[in-house]
């Protein structure tokens, strides 16, 4: 099949890919956002992983892809046959049980660490109407972690709140680094989700379940909370400040604010009334206004333009 | 392959006796002839792809910028939802069936489908089901806004009044999913039983099998979705309460049903696709498929498969953990039989005698992107990786990879491939290369950009956005803009081609196969005589095909 200087050649092409695709591997980590959770170094170390094993693959088939391209180029005219091999029982064998064996071996690390983010308290508990026994063989603890903190999250269109432990409520969310905080989340309207990049942690929140995700920021700073599932007309502009903040200046916070006013109309909502008539092209489609601040029953309509 | 009768190689064939029969007309005619079926299905389509391009463009204008400032918020919710809705329900799905309904009959051997009528019929009820959709774009408060997916409960959100958008993408929806499974029960039956003496199972080209996958998951997953649609409009229009929760309905028995179908589209639209790749790669790198037996069942492979895998889409839906892990690991088994495919192409490919026209160029960019997309893919399936970027550009940049940089790839390598053999004349190589340039470049910098910007949280449906997003937009309008301008070369190629380009002899490209022993274009019955199969497929260590036509239509 091959001569011996071949084999040296594709052996040196191996090689070469292992090293470039491991560099790719590393700087995967540079695409990410910051790290503001312990899960997110989980899951960055994941995803420097695929990428890894994706750039040895992609450029090894690529690379061959090419070399034919500029070496097997046919002479005008010539439309006789390259070569005869119609396939090759080991060579289809060895193709088809090696990707076997990686995408075992990685689910096999998409579940650990998927077990560690459970560690670490990437949790969430549904509750069901009616309760529903997880199957003997889920060996992912459904146990929820012990949280030092408990806030509650009520997402509604258009607008975040969070109630918290000394019944502050607030449009901001607060949260003790380095401290595990349980979340329990509310939707009142149509299905939400939490997303928070940095936290590399996503849940959607479904209206009438309770939902809790445990989480424990390690990095202070201020972060941007966002709906991640489509929730209607004003979808993008759903997002609320995070605050990642050592525990006296949270504690601080929490004593020293006052509960915010709930507010009947939406500053941006009034604003985008205005700001509709300056797109470009203006379709004058009515959208739907929930009623506020009950959970909307009735609908009312109003011209958004 | 072969047959008895000697191949016509004659360039200057007579097709005079067709030319009345090439009456454009016929195309607008209640046809049950497939191959008439199968333009009208494809000429279709096309307009329906550049209006969901057109769309596009709309939506790329309006990324270009962090504010909103193109169009208002309700009419972009409209605009994503129906470029989602046109591309996958009316360019990709259809357009496979129309090529499949040309190709099949031609290539197992038969005189034509084994339900002309239904064949029409299934045809018939896609243009009306189109237009109404379009229609929704005049109605006072414009079409759907709540994405492909229309989820309950922010589909069931609509301004009073029965007929609103939604109600006429349900309904919309319902009849091309009818035309569907008409579509499905044609091609299976004609594919069991019509096919041409000594045609077996292991003789058929792999565009056959994987038609017959695709039509498969049609069969089986399809009345999923259509159920689904029915208990969507029934909590729509007639109060009644399945998937609202607030009245203790549940909203995610409709992601379960809809994505136990919509998975499996996924692979009912790229496995005609990659059974393009199969036919034009052999034919232009001048070898055999390489490990043919395996590709085959490769095919039914990934249709398995693709049926075990549907809640990778709901990651983040509050799955249970068991779930999550479960479907991790057969999403992930996807990649062994997909796997299987690429190799076997790259294999074709090694050691061969390249010809570069313009469909081997689409079907080897389509293929290598394919490779890239699957690898995202792979990764999509890892749960913690998917519960970071679940619902992110990065996903955006992911299916597009898959449907336009392979499938729509794969469409065009097809529609140059077989362009003679459909019109009975040459295309224009120059354009086609242009053509291939101007979309193969401009499609990787587009959907390439989307994933950093996924990767750094840009959430997709979005009309508006944080500044810090805005380098990669810039980058993926640009490129989506060219990518809108590459039609317009493909557009004068086949319409200047078709009317005034040089006869087509019977078998431009020396392809095996049996659609190339007949005329270009065929006669009404395919065939003079049915063939009788004797050798496998992909036959090209055959002289006879390495015989050099004197036509007068390659240069």
């Amino acid at each position: 099949m091959f001569t011996f200087l071949e084999y040296i050649l594709i052996a040196f092409y191996v090689a070469g890919l292992l090293i470039v695709s491991r560099w790719i591997g590393q700087q995967a980590f540079s695409w990410m956002p910051v790290q503001a959770t312990a899960e997110a170094q989980r899951v960055d170390d994941l995803f420097s992983f695929l990428v890894s094993i994706g750039a040895f693959i992609l450029l090894g088939l690529v690379g061959v892809i090419v070399y034919a391209i500029i070496f097997h180029r046919a002479r005008q005219k010539d439309y006789s046959e390259g070569h005869s091999v119609r396939g090759d029982a080991r060579i289809e064998l060895l193709w088809t049980a090696v990707p076997t064996l990686l995408v075992l071996w990685i689910a096999f690390k998409g579940f650990s660490i998927y077990q560690q983010l459970n560690i670490l308290g990437l949790q969430q508990i549904v509750h069901l109407h009616t309760p529903v026994e997880s199957p003997a063989y889920a060996t992912v603890a459904n146990k929820p972690q012990p949280a030092t903190e408990t806030i509650d999250v009520f997402v509604k269109q258009w607008e975040w709140s969070f109630r918290y432990p000394n019944n502050l409520t607030s449009k901001e969310l607060h949260l003790p680094v380095n401290r595990s905080t349980r979340l329990n989340l509310h939707a009142q309207d149509v299905i939400h989700g939490f997303y928070v990049s940095a936290f590399r942690l996503k849940q959607d929140i479904i209206p009438n379940r309770n939902i809790d995700i445990v989480l424990t920021p390690i990095r202070s700073g201020k972060y941007r909370l966002k709906d991640s599932q489509f929730s209607g007309t004003y979808f993008a502009l759903m997002e609320a400040d995070v605050y990642v903040e050592p525990l006296d200046t949270y504690n601080q916070w929490l004593t020293q604010t006052t509960a915010n006013e709930p507010t009947q109309t939406k500053d941006w909502v009034v604003a985008e009334s205005i700001q509709a008539h300056k797109t470009f092209f203006n379709s004058g489609w009515q959208t739907f206004i929930p009623a506020s601040p009950a959970i909307a029953k009735e609908r009312k309509v109003s011209n958004d333009t | 392959m072969t047959h008895d009768s000697s191949i016509n190689t004659d360039g200057e064939l007579n097709n005079s006796s067709n030319e009345s029969e090439q009456n454009w007309r016929r195309y607008f005619s209640f046809s049950t002839d497939h191959k008439v079926i199968g333009v009208q299905y494809m000429a279709m389509t096309f307009m329906f792809f550049l209006i969901g391009g057109l769309l596009a463009m709309i939506i790329r204008a309006e990324l270009l910028t962090p504010e909103a400032n193109v169009v208002d918020r309700p009419l972009y919710n409209g605009l994503f939802t129906m470029h989602g809705t046109i591309m996958i329900f009316l360019w990709i799905i259809p357009f496979n069936a129309g090529l499949a309904n040309y190709l099949v009959p031609l290539m197992i051997g038969a005189r034509d489908m084994a339900f002309p009528l239904l064949n029409a019929i299934a045809f018939w009820i896609l243009p009306p089901a189109g237009l109404l959709l379009l229609s929704s774009f005049l109605l006072p408060n414009g079409t759907a806004q709540s994405g492909w997916w229309s989820y309950p409960p922010i589909s069931l959100q609509v301004p009073p009044g029965y007929i609103n958008g939604e109600f006429i993408w349900i309904v919309s929806l319902i009849l091309i999913g009818i035309s569907s499974i008409m579509g499905a029960i044609n091609f299976l039956t004609t594919i069991f039983w019509m096919r041409a003496p000594g045609m077996t199972f292991f003789r058929m080209p792999v565009f056959v099998w994987s038609v017959m996958s695709a039509q498969l998951l049609q069969l089986i997953n399809l009345p999923a979705l259509t159920g689904a649609l029915i208990l969507l409009l029934f909590d729509l229009s007639l109060g009644t309460q399945f998937f609202k929760p607030l009245e203790n309905g549940d909203p995610v028995i409709y992601q379960h049903l809809f994505w136990f179908y919509s998975h499996p589209a996924v692979y009912i639209m790229a496995l005609p696709a990659f059974g393009i790749f199969a036919e034009v790669l052999p034919a232009f790198a001048r070898n055999p498929l390489f490990g043919y037996r395996s590709v085959a069942l490769a095919t039914l492979g990934i249709a398995l498969v693709s049926i075990f895998v549907w809640v990778h889409h709901m990651f983040t839906s509050a799955t249970p953990n068991w779930m999550r892990m479960t479907f991790m690991v057969t999403s992930m088994l996807v990649a062994v039989p997909t796997g299987v495919k690429a190799f076997a192409w790259t294999a074709t490919i090694w050691r061969s005698k390249l010809h570069l026209e313009t469909p081997m160029l689409f079907a080897m960019g389509g293929a290598t992107m394919f490779i890239f997309g699957g690898i995202t893919g792979v990764m999509l399936a890892a749960t913690p990786f998917d519960i970071h970027v679940n619902n992110t550009y990065f996903v955006v940049g992911h299916f597009h990879y898959v449907v336009f940089n392979t499938i729509t790839m794969a469409i065009f390598a097809a529609i140059y491939f077989w362009f003679p053999k459909i019109t009975g004349r040459m295309y224009s190589e120059g354009w086609g290369k242009l053509h291939f340039w101007l979309t193969f470049i401009p499609a990787n910098i587009t959907f390439f950009s989307m994933h950093p910007l996924g990767l750094q949280g840009m959430l997709r449906r979005i009309s508006s956005y944080d500044p810090q997003y805005q380098g990669w937009n810039i980058i993926a309008s640009l490129g989506a803009f060219l990518l809108g301008a590459s039609t317009l070369p493909f557009i004068a190629n086949i319409v200047g081609s078709w009317l005034y380009g040089p006869r087509a002899v019977n078998n431009p490209w020396h392809a095996t196969g049996l659609e190339w022993i007949t005329s270009s274009p065929p006669p009404r019955d395919n065939f003079e005589e049915i063939p009788i199969v004797k050798r496998p497929p992909y036959d090209y260590g055959d002289p006879k095909y390495s015989v050099l036509e004197n036509s007068n239509n390659r240069d």
